[in-house]
């Protein structure tokens, strides 16, 4: 992409046992100002391959002198996250797309609840500066473990008051979800930020309580896992692909020089959307809905894979 | 060579608008090829046409400048709610004054100075003698809101489109020549519900595409598209509001008049996602030109021809041109030696 921004790593620093902070640093112009919610793909210029990863960015929007990322080391990391914390040194210089946003919160809303799981605090340090601009009514809800996540905790209790609450599943604390929503006045939007574990438990907590599912909000950054290698047929050509069991199908599609619109590379915008006309799927994305998940004729290859040996596509 | 901006004329009552030589050339022609097909025809937002071309420079600032600003300030002053900015839309009105801002004093240095420092703007705007400093993001310390005060410095309308839930609202704007289309009526409508009257296009997917490219434009990257219409007279406020003082004017038109008083009506559609607020900022810039104007490029003539000939039966009733599209394909048929 050639808008692609250069960026030079000022400084990292560790903020939780698996969770790195990096603070990226304009080379050429100043950086954009960006909206609360908004994230940034980070390219990692990798010997054997170039990694791409999503992340929220979390300083303040204003701040156009800076952007702050956190990266959480994965259990399952095909390499962007060990890269991230094993390879980039101060110094370093790195490739980042212009801020995007797919998590913005909704001005309107009366009241807004946050939900962070672990490192999905991330977006909501951006939006907490801007709320508090606007004099906005809002609550965060943290969950983490402390032996892993936890990052921030304690600037966040020490600038939010009564407005902080904390929930350390390592020290058996626990947020009481269906509670938490039952309380809320009319008007408030939920956002959640996490494993999709909470987004789900949220979700469903959500259905029982009536509430509408036009104020739940969530995202959560799927980084591509691996899988068994499988074939990818071009319906319209007949050109084989094969995915390893490393690569994303987007990026074995890439690599044989068929190139798909995508955006977040971590199945949540949709753009990268492919119609499948053979095979099963094994769908690992946020964008579709359950229906079309079912349906089983679109895959976004940004994350999910073939269930199977083989997925034709009709491209 | 750069049109310099040329001192007051009139887009309504006695119209004394007028195209010169060097605007007529630098016209955004919005017709492709021969035969008129519907298309979303979106492009990059990037420069073309070299020196002067309607394409150079972000905003576009022409010899019609001190005209279309006279003419928005007497809409306004008339008419005070075709401006307005829902609560929530203040931070994007903000982002879209620093756009502009920021662009005219980079593309037109010798008419527009912003100077920055912090958070205190000091502007100024030679072609219209403003001079004022203010702090960014405090609306009180302007002599109107962010949107109006931007607004009128600058040729074209403005709408401000809020993204949430996948889809983008119309939630501030300032429409003072709107092709018959009401801000006061589509305000907080949804991308589909204010494209509900176009016809042809809903069975076609279009809406669908164009809102998903939309709602994933990246800062930085703008995008343009034209769309036309036809205007009788050099009349820049054909909205609804106004309907009564144009609508019978297209009873006007006859065989011996279409070339004068016929006008090619082209929007220059600029989107472009405002970094702040996530807001998109759709411009609509309007250009006109006489049909005989027009026929100065007797390409342009030709195509025209071809293009209106071929229009079909359902647009041109929603464009409004049902009593005199006739006389227009007869006019340009003249230019047309294969017609």
């Amino acid at each position: 992409m050639s808008n692609q921004i250069k960026v030079e790593v000022a400084s990292i620093c560790q903020v939780a046992p698996t969770i790195r902070e990096f603070t990226l640093e304009a080379i050429d112009d100043a950086l954009y100002p960006f909206s609360p919610g908004a994230h940034v793909v980070v390219e990692m210029p990798n010997k054997k391959k170039v990694y791409k990863n999503a992340y929220s960015l979390l300083s303040d929007p204003t701040d156009t002198q800076r952007y702050r990322i956190a990266v959480r080391l994965q259990d399952a990391s095909r390499g962007g996250s060990i890269y991230m914390h094993e390879q980039v040194k101060v110094g370093d210089q790195l490739l980042i797309s212009p801020p995007s946003n797919l998590f913005s919160p909704l001005w309107h809303a009366k009241k807004h609840v946050m939900l962070a799981g672990g490192v999905g605090v991330t977006p909501f340090m951006s939006y907490i500066p801007e709320m508090i601009r606007r004099d906005a009514d809002f609550e965060l809800h943290y969950m983490y473990r402390s032996l892993q996540t936890g990052a921030y905790k304690h600037e966040l209790s020490e600038q939010l008051g009564d407005k902080y609450f904390d929930y350390d599943s390592d020290r058996q604390t626990r947020c009481d979800v269906t509670a938490l929503l039952s309380q809320q006045p009319l008007g408030t939007h939920i956002y959640i930020c996490g494993p999709d574990s909470l987004i789900q438990a949220v979700e469903e907590a959500a259905q029982t309580l009536g509430l509408p599912a036009s104020v739940i909000h969530s995202e959560e950054f799927a980084a591509p896992k691996p899988g068994m290698p499988f074939v990818a047929e071009i319906k319209s050509t007949g050109q084989q692909v094969d995915v390893s069991a490393e690569d994303s199908l987007l990026e074995a599609l890439e690599a044989s020089d068929i190139s798909i619109p995508n955006l977040c590379r971590g199945g949540v915008c949709g753009q990268c959307v492919c119609t499948v006309v053979e095979g099963e799927i094994d769908h690992r994305d946020q964008y579709l809905s359950d229906e079309e998940k079912a349906a089983g004729n679109t895959i976004m290859p940004c994350v999910s894979r073939a269930a199977g040996e083989r997925l034709v596509l009709d491209i | 060579m750069r049109v310099a901006p040329k001192e007051v004329e009139t887009f309504r009552d006695d119209f004394t608008y007028s195209n010169s030589p060097e605007a007529i050339k630098r016209f955004p022609f919005p017709f492709p090829e021969d035969e008129y097909r519907y298309s979303v025809n979106m492009e990059p937002h990037t420069p073309k046409g070299g020196e002067g071309s309607a394409y150079e420079h972000f905003l576009d600032i022409d010899e019609h400048y001190l005209s279309e600003m006279a003419e928005r300030k007497l809409v306004l002053d008339e008419m005070p709610h075709r401006c307005l900015a829902m609560e929530h839309m203040e931070l994007a009105c903000w982002d879209m004054l620093e756009r502009l801002m920021t662009s005219l004093a980079q593309d037109y240095s010798d008419y527009f100075k912003l100077t920055i420092e912090g958070d205190q703007w000091t502007w100024e705007n030679k072609l219209l003698n403003i001079h004022d400093t203010f702090t960014f993001g405090d609306s009180s310390t302007l002599p109107q809101s962010p949107l109006e005060y931007i607004g009128c410095q600058v040729q074209g309308d403005f709408a401000l489109l809020d993204q949430r839930d996948g889809d983008l609202f119309l939630d501030a704007g300032m429409i003072t020549c709107p092709a018959d289309w009401s801000l006061a009526f589509d305000a907080g409508m949804s991308f589909k519900e204010w494209h509900g009257p176009v016809p042809m296009a809903h069975n076609e997917g279009i809406f669908e595409r164009a809102l998903k490219y939309l709602t994933a434009m990246q800062v930085g990257s703008p995008i343009r598209r034209l769309n036309w219409t036809l205007t009788v007279n050099a009349r820049m406020d054909t909205s609804p509001e106004t309907y009564h003082e144009w609508g019978h004017e297209r009873t006007s038109v006859t065989p011996e008049n279409v070339g004068e008083k016929v006008y090619l009506r082209v929007e220059m559609q600029v989107m472009d996602r405002m970094p702040r607020s996530n807001a998109l900022m759709f411009i609509i810039r309007t250009y006109l030109i006489s049909l005989e104007d027009l026929a100065t490029n007797p390409e342009w003539a030709r195509r025209m021809h071809r293009t209106m000939k071929t229009l079909p039966a359902p647009l041109i009733e929603y464009k409004g041109l049902s009593r005199y599209h006739s006389m227009v394909v007869d006019y340009l048929a003249q230019f047309d030696p294969a017609n």
